[in-house]
């Protein structure tokens, strides 16, 4: 029996029944429909994960001073001043693990530009901090290590403060004022977009950091001399990250005269890690969700076989008939799987067509980010027609099993 | 036409089609052994007109179901065409009814929703006939039982008259050696079976062998030759000095309305 000729019996059969047909697969559409669908869902929030990190720059840990205690009382993160430029430094050429270390301090303020002001994040940097956070100039010069020795009163704009202050016009050699001492705008940085927890970065306003100590923020005590809150550090390649993390942190001990025991006067984040955390735990739920799925691919083969027995018992003298004329046991076998996998296949095809198209209404009405992956969508559909074959199998042995004489007297 | 036991292994006689010896069948129902057969030797000659007649419980459905190669024999030999069939397994038994017996059956067996040529080509799907031929053939044996004009119709359309003859165009589209008939009349009213009576006939005298069986004596006498069976033994094996002929048969019965449905058929000659 050729091929051709299952295919035609079989499709004759299904037609005679499609009412009966199409719920019998509706366990595999689903099935597939929503596999694709989650994996789309947990590959588009991976994606905008992996793009957050890129944002925030790749392989990089931030220190921060720790807490100050006065009196019982916890002041919180940053409160005591204990880092400096020197523990930048100190880290950048000692540790090989580190390619980059850059202090940065912060503050806010109101920044004017001719009849127009906006009230921004300023913050004072090194020409490191552009590399270790990767983070390109759209127009204008560079930050060099001139700007910062000499304190030099130029800013670099973010994105959003720069079309803030300068909607309809070239911003760049222009005067502002940033806590009434006047700034030329030497660049204007490439958007950054939101940050992983939905901060606007372009926000903020660079200065070197020596003119933001004498100049912006110098005026408040809490930055004296040296002080830095905040150590942006490079580390040369991913794998060395979490190595990097106790160097750096022994180093500071080492600097900063902890005795053993003694708390540590620092904070070590690694932002990077701590989103990649959060997109585990995203994935896991992916996982959890198509595994669901797949229970009803899996529910949806057990509605085949059911629908398979059903139909060889209706179908019993047909299936003698066909024995008495010459149907060899693998014909009739073959027959009804082909049958049961195209019950199965046909499923699968609606079931992918069902999955992209939730798929696209969740990205659409659901403004979530969904991204299609073509290995789950043929994934899902390999599945379904080996969930055809696996459960086919079993009515269709049953089926080559019959005696044709018993079956040709079935009523 | 002997019905003796004789020893088994005999050499078939190269004009018998159907040569049985000492064939025996027996089933265990519960703890019980049933001799469903108990020692069958028959020869039937190619182009013989044959009918099988016996109460039920008497043997003759095992005897067909054994001839028709659908069941093996517990002991025997039997040879169909010069082969010895008792020794063949599940696959060429297959084989051989495709190829070389032909069934008609007393309810027809039709596939629903099928048209009557795809019905008669289907013993083609499992047999040797490419594809590009089959329609061919199926239209060409269709027109031989005189269904030439309704090969497009499924079985709800046509009468059991034509239903039957769909089966017998079935039965003949692979050539076969027998036409193994299992009271092809007894679904159908008196004159539709005279019919089919009559295209069994013609078959015969075109040189096809027929083996038909039949509870009804009448039917029977239509025939060249009754085996009669009782308690799994060939009882009587004798020839029919005057076969009935169907044709003329047919025209001493009432006219009726053609091609009636047969529930209708069946009160009009009654």
């Amino acid at each position: 029996m050729k091929l051709s000729d299952c295919v035609r019996a079989s499709v004759s059969s299904l037609r005679a029944n499609v009412l009966r047909s199409i719920l019998t697969t509706l366990g595999i559409i689903i099935g597939v429909g929503a596999v694709i669908a989650m994996v789309s869902i947990g590959a588009g929030a991976q994606s905008r994960v992996e793009d957050s990190i890129q944002r925030l720059g790749a392989n990089l840990i931030m220190v921060m001073p720790g807490s100050q205690q006065q009196g019982g009382v916890n002041l919180g993160a940053g409160s005591r001043p204990s880092l400096s430029e020197s523990d930048a430094v100190a880290i950048e050429t000692r540790l090989d693990t580190i390619a980059i270390a850059a202090p940065s301090v912060r503050g806010n303020g109101q920044i004017i530009a001719g009849n127009l002001n906006w009230y921004t994040g300023i913050q004072g940097v090194t020409p490191g901090f552009f590399l270790a956070r990767e983070w390109q100039l759209l127009d204008g010069r560079e930050m060099t290590d001139q700007d910062v020795r000499r304190a030099t009163k130029t800013a670099w704009l973010g994105y959003s403060v720069y079309t803030q202050l300068f909607p309809d016009q070239d911003g760049i050699g222009q005067t502002i004022r940033i806590s009434r001492t006047p700034f030329e705008v030497a660049g204007v940085l490439a958007p950054k977009g939101q940050s992983g927890f939905g901060q606007d970065q372009d926000d903020v306003v660079f200065v070197p950091i020596s003119t933001a100590k004498k100049r912006v923020l110098g005026r408040r005590s809490s930055f004296r001399g040296d002080d830095v809150q905040q150590i942006y550090l490079k580390v040369v390649s991913a794998e060395y990250v979490d190595i990097a993390e106790v160097q750096v942190a022994e180093l500071l001990r080492e600097l900063h005269q902890l005795a053993p025991g003694q708390e540590d006067d620092f904070q070590i984040r690694n932002m990077a890690s701590f989103l990649e955390a959060r997109a585990e735990s995203q994935a896991v739920m992916t996982f959890l969700l198509a595994a669901v799925a797949s229970v009803s691919l899996v529910v949806g083969g057990i509605g085949i076989m059911n629908i398979m027995l059903v139909s060889v018992t209706e179908r019993t003298r047909e299936i003698g008939l066909r024995l008495a004329v010459g149907a060899k046991r693998r014909d009739i076998r073959f027959q009804f799987l082909i049958e049961a996998l195209m019950l199965s296949m046909i499923g699968g095809l609606i079931g992918v067509v069902a999955g992209i198209a939730s798929a696209t209404a969740i990205a659409v009405f659901g403004s979530w980010d969904v991204l299609l992956q073509p290995g789950s969508i043929l994934l899902a559909f390999g599945f379904s027609a080996a969930t055809g074959v696996f459960f086919g199998y079993y009515p269709a042995y049953m089926a080559s099993q019959l005696n044709p004489i018993e079956a040709l007297r079935h009523e | 036409m002997s019905t003796g036991p004789s020893r088994a292994a005999d050499p078939p006689e190269p004009d018998a089609v159907v040569s049985t010896a000492d064939l025996r069948k027996s089933y265990v129902v519960g703890d019980q052994e049933v001799h469903a057969l108990r020692g069958v030797s028959v020869k039937i000659a190619r182009g013989d007109f044959v009918s099988i007649m016996g109460p039920s419980g008497s043997g003759k459905s095992t005897f067909m179901n054994l001839v028709g190669c659908l069941d093996v024999p517990s002991a025997g030999q039997y040879w169909l065409d010069g082969t010895n069939v008792s020794e063949l397994d599940v696959d060429a038994l297959a084989e051989i009814r495709n190829q070389k017996i032909g069934f008609v059956f007393q309810s027809f067996n039709l596939l629903a929703r099928t048209t009557a040529l795809e019905n008669v080509m289907l013993p083609l799907v499992y047999g040797p006939v490419p594809p590009r031929e089959r329609k061919g053939r199926a239209e060409a044996v269709l027109d031989r039982v005189g269904l030439a004009s309704r090969m497009d119709h499924t079985p709800a359309q046509l009468s059991g008259g034509q239903q039957q003859r769909v089966a017998i165009a079935r039965a003949l589209v692979n050539d076969p050696s027998i036409l193994l008939a299992d009271e092809p009349t007894g679904a159908l009213d008196t004159r539709t079976g005279v019919e089919i009576l009559v295209l069994f006939q013609e078959l015969n005298r075109s040189g096809i062998t027929v083996i038909m069986v039949t509870h009804d004596s009448d039917i029977a006498r239509y025939a060249n030759r009754i085996v009669r069976f009782r308690d799994g033994r060939v009882v009587t094996d004798e020839a029919v000095a005057r076969p009935i002929d169907a044709r003329a048969r047919l025209a001493e019965l009432p006219p009726p309305g053609e091609d009636e449905p047969v529930a209708q058929a069946e009160e009009a000659s009654s």
